[in-house]
């Protein structure tokens, strides 16, 4: 072996032996292959489609000439825009004093406050959405004291009002997380600067702290847009079908695969994600600015006066009722008898949970069964890589970043609309179409999670000296069992992270999810729990299963967050 | 003097601190500071980390509040002001000028916190940055600066609001070693054209020594003692002080025979001025440069050489005498023949330059 490397290193002019290069190329060879089969060809079919004329194939561009006449797409299209940005902006409302009162102030129950505003992100919004109905719904239990007490009604849940207050709630934390890790990013030498100029108070807030934590606020604003913009579940759930991710799906589902529209709704989808993704990219580059400064890190802590407390905890007191209110009702109404026309249930069982324990069984283990797989591939692609960016050299590797990353800017029902276009007509030996498979299901899934994934593996990767695994090989171990030996060791922290961040959000996921399931045995839990909120008797079932939903997420966030503070205790342990 | 700098040039105030004492939680930071700074002086704050300088600074600019103690700046008492209201200009570590900002606009921003007209602000912006050779730099970004640029748009921005003290935290601590040799000649020179009172903390003895008008030596949360350079050098208050500022020999022993000569634990006699007073417990403390070294001779302990350091213009010797060791500098003169390890030397000290420091 040893001799092997000292004829064949000269040759190549690389410290990297002939048998590591192969094993390179051949884990290129498997990532590009894979990506490109469930990525890049799905995704180029539909934007290909979209641009041809459906009889006989010619470039054209009169499938958006008919998109751009017709109102009802042109509605759904301002429908969705309007929704996204409303979104945006009452997710900032909810994020805004979350995140500056406890990170300036000294503030009693700040990590409690700030755990709880994540919450909201563990729970599938359509789940919420069902939940916020029979609260904040017209003859919910809110507009029914209002009636009571006040005679009015206020229409939180009227038709796009549904979505956008069920969507900030559900995704104002993306906003609070960045908001508040640039507020602790922020020197507090920048903000002393001001004080001992004579800035103070509110002009001190506008002038300068607000413009040092604009990066984050602008990454969470442009996550929350894309996300809300490309949703679909949330819409159809409540109803709405004039938005352009529900009337992708519709035209699919409905008119067929030959229908032209869903592809050119796709490609608008597609725009606007890489859009807002190229913004938030464009926000988080210039953050560097915040942490580029040495010297204490954070904003200092001031104490506030009674009037200013009992306004920030009444503030922030309401606003976590509003945003929690979602896992109040689902559990609520897991356990109601009858829930309806009255603030609350009339009666409490539990017979909700038996049903879905009992004769659903089938979603829960379909959800953990591919909610594991797609993490376990998600992981095992994001650590090679990561490897193969960030340890060799090898020409071109940024593209597999790239291209994995790439998934980040296709919304699921694109992905969904383009496996159903590129697989349709493909079968398995056993005669079954490979999108009626449930593995398409799994492999939608890994490649819609797989950026999540292979960020963690990055970070955990970058944070393993590359002195670690030379001493490794400096005494006779391969590349090869150094990887295994030194590196997947001490990544373990950042691959157990990964791995759970897919799992968790795999589990919820209803898009790409929702254009793929063929017939409900192989629905995961997402799907089951759709089909059971369509009807008025199944919802108490629904909830019970949105229920098992948050719980599965919870547990396993809280699992990783675990064994991550392991890991990093031990890693402290073994350096000291 | 140009009529741009009498325009600049503030009335100095002078900074009396009184009793002051600050605590966090069980650690006490600050411990009874006493301290007074005249007016225009150009004074420094010295010691190593964590001895409390910094707090002390920051506690003048009203970043940090004293459980105890006043502190008045020309005459008027701060301790209850917000930082923003105190009128006390100060030079942060990181410089900490906002990445969003302009040049311009980071100078500008005091002066739109006074409410000053817009042509002012902008005659006085100009002015500030003139005073740092930097006008034609105002329209860029602070991260399209060098270090050296970044600090000194610092200076400007603090200075062109006019304060009544500038406080300056280690501010050459960030830049190279040469510009910061540059720099601080620059920062002794504006301040004495602007006549201002300055405060510089820094835990280089050597910035302190050759810029600071007067110097106060912090160690533990309490000053050691105050000074000029000079005086802190030749005539350091305690052994922390003597061993902090430059080098220093510090022997055990006693006196004996009615205070002639000094008996160094383990062996050894050194002579020192007749019948000096030396308490119990005091040790024996002199330079390297004010002892000497020959042939064994009777008038000092004799020794074995068992190092030597060439430093260029001296060669250092390491001496063992009794249990302890002494370091000898002597003038390095070329094709000199110096002493070698193992050599048996007498060592001579100067008595006048013997000091006696019990703590």
């Amino acid at each position: 072996m040893a001799e092997a490397t000292g004829i064949a290193a000269p040759v190549a002019r690389s410290a990297q032996p002939g048998s590591a290069m192969m094993g390179h190329w051949l884990a290129i060879a498997g990532i590009t292959g894979f990506l490109g089969l469930f990525l890049v060809i799905p995704v180029a079919m539909v934007i290909l489609v979209a641009f041809q004329d459906p009889s006989s194939g010619a470039f054209t561009l009169v499938n958006f000439a008919d998109f751009l006449r017709n109102d009802l797409f042109l509605r759904a299209f301002g429908n969705s825009f309007y929704v996204s940005i409303m979104s945006v902006v009452w997710a900032s409302l909810f994020a805004l004093p979350l995140a500056y009162f406890t990170t300036r102030f000294e503030f009693r129950g700040a990590a409690i406050v700030q755990t709880l505003g994540v919450i909201p992100l563990i729970m599938p919004p359509f789940a919420g959405a069902v939940a916020m109905q029979l609260i904040f719904g017209r003859n919910g239990s809110i507009n029914l004291l209002l009636g009571d007490w006040f005679d009015i009604n206020v229409p939180f849940m009227e038709g796009l009002n549904g979505v956008i207050f069920v969507q900030s709630v559900h995704y104002f934390p993306f906003i609070l997380i960045n908001l508040t890790a640039s507020l602790r990013n922020i020197d507090r030498a920048m903000e002393e600067a001001a004080q001992n100029l004579g800035c103070s108070g509110f002009r001190l807030f506008r002038r300068i702290v607000f413009p040092l934590a604009m990066p984050g606020f602008i990454a969470g604003a442009s996550l929350v847009f894309i996300k809300v913009f490309d949703d679909l579940a949330t819409p159809l759930l409540l109803n709405v079908k004039d938005m352009l991710a529900p009337q992708a799906y519709l035209r699919i589902t409905s008119v067929g695969l030959k229908d032209p529209t869903g592809y050119v709704i796709s490609v608008v989808l597609i725009v606007f994600s890489v859009l807002s993704l190229f913004v938030a990219s464009l926000a988080t580059r210039g953050q560097d600015y915040a942490t580029v400064q040495r010297g204490g890190g954070g904003l200092s802590k001031r104490r506030m006066n009674p009037a200013q407390a009992v306004l920030a905890y009444g503030v922030i007191g309401l606003i976590l009722l509003l945003v929690l209110a979602p896992h109040l009702g689902l559990g609520l109404l897991s356990l109601a008898t009858i829930w309806s026309y009255s603030p609350l249930p009339d009666g409490y069982t539990l017979d909700h949970y038996a049903r879905v324990l009992g004769e659903s069984w089938q979603f829960i283990s379909n959800t953990l069964l591919y909610a594991s797989l797609a993490g376990l591939i998600d992981v095992v692609l994001g650590t090679a890589i990561a490897y193969l960016v960030l340890r060799t050299k090898i020409a071109g590797r940024h593209w597999l970043d790239y291209m994995a990353s790439a998934a980040l800017a296709v919304p699921g029902v694109v992905l969904g609309i383009g496996y159903l276009r590129a697989y349709y007509g493909v079968s398995l030996p056993s005669g079954q179409s490979v999108t009626s498979f449930w593995f398409i299901i799994v492999i939608a899934l890994a490649v819609r999670r797989l950026p999540y994934a292979l960020r963690a593996c990055m970070a955990a990767m970058q944070q393993v000296s590359v002195s670690l695994e030379e001493a490794a090989e400096n005494l006779g171990a391969t590349k090869a069992r150094t990887i295994r030996r030194i590196v997947v060791p001490l990544m373990t922290g950042g691959i157990v992270a990964g791995f759970v961040t897919s799992f968790a959000t795999a589990a919820v996921e209803l898009s790409a999810t929702m254009m793929l399931v063929q017939n409900t045995s192989d629905a995961p839990l997402a799907y089951g729990l759709y089909v059971f909120m369509q009807s008025p008797a199944g919802r108490g079932a629904g909830a019970a299963l949105g229920m098992i939903a948050v719980l599965i997420v919870g547990l396993s966030t809280y699992l990783s967050t675990v064994l991550a503070e392991r890991d990093r205790a031990a890693k402290a342990g073994s350096t000291s | 003097m140009s009529a741009n700098d009498n325009q600049n040039r503030a009335e100095a105030a002078d900074i009396r601190i009184e009793g002051v004492n600050l605590s966090y939680g069980k650690t006490h930071v600050l411990k009874d500071v006493s301290l007074a700074i005249e007016p225009g002086e150009f004074f420094a704050f010295l010691g190593p980390s964590g001895c409390g300088k910094t707090t002390l600074l920051r506690l003048i600019a009203g970043f940090n509040v004293a459980q105890t103690g006043s502190v008045r700046i020309g005459g008027a008492e701060v301790a209850d002001l917000p930082p923003w209201k105190r009128d006390v200009g100060m030079v942060f570590q990181s410089y900490a000028l906002w990445p969003h900002m302009s040049v311009a606009r980071n100078v500008a921003f005091g002066l739109e916190e006074r409410h000053l007209p817009r042509d002012e602000i902008t005659l006085r912006v100009d002015e500030a940055l003139d005073l740092v050779e930097l006008k034609h730099l105002k329209d860029r970004k602070p991260a399209q600066l060098s270090g050296g640029q970044q600090q000194r748009v610092a200076l400007a921005r603090t200075i062109a609001v006019r304060p009544k003290v500038l406080l300056l935290d280690e501010p050459l601590s960030n830049l190279d070693a040469k510009m910061r040799v540059q720099v601080r000649s620059e920062l002794r020179e504006l301040q004495s054209r602007l006549g201002i009172t300055t405060i510089f903390v820094t835990h280089d003895q050597e910035e302190a020594n050759s810029i600071c008008d007067r110097v106060a030596v912090f160690h533990d949360g309490a000053i050691q003692q105050v000074g000029t350079p000079i005086e802190l050098y030749d005539r350091p208050a305690n052994l922390f002080v003597a061993n902090f500022l430059g080098t220093a020999n510090i022997l055990a022993g006693k006196a004996a025979g009615e205070g002639a000569v000094f008996e160094v634990e383990g062996g050894g006699c050194f002579a020192i001025p007749a019948s000096t007073r030396v308490e119990e417990g005091a040790r024996l403390v002199f330079r390297p440069q004010d002892v000497f070294i020959g042939d064994p001779a009777a008038d000092g302990p004799a020794g074995i050489v068992i190092a030597r350091e060439f430093l260029g213009a001296t060669m250092r010797y390491v001496v063992r005498i009794g249990n302890g060791d002494v370091m000898v500098d002597l003038p390095h003169r070329a094709g000199a023949t110096p002493y070698q390890p193992g050599d048996r030397v007498g060592v001579t000290l100067d008595p006048a330059r013997a000091m006696f420091l019990a703590r």
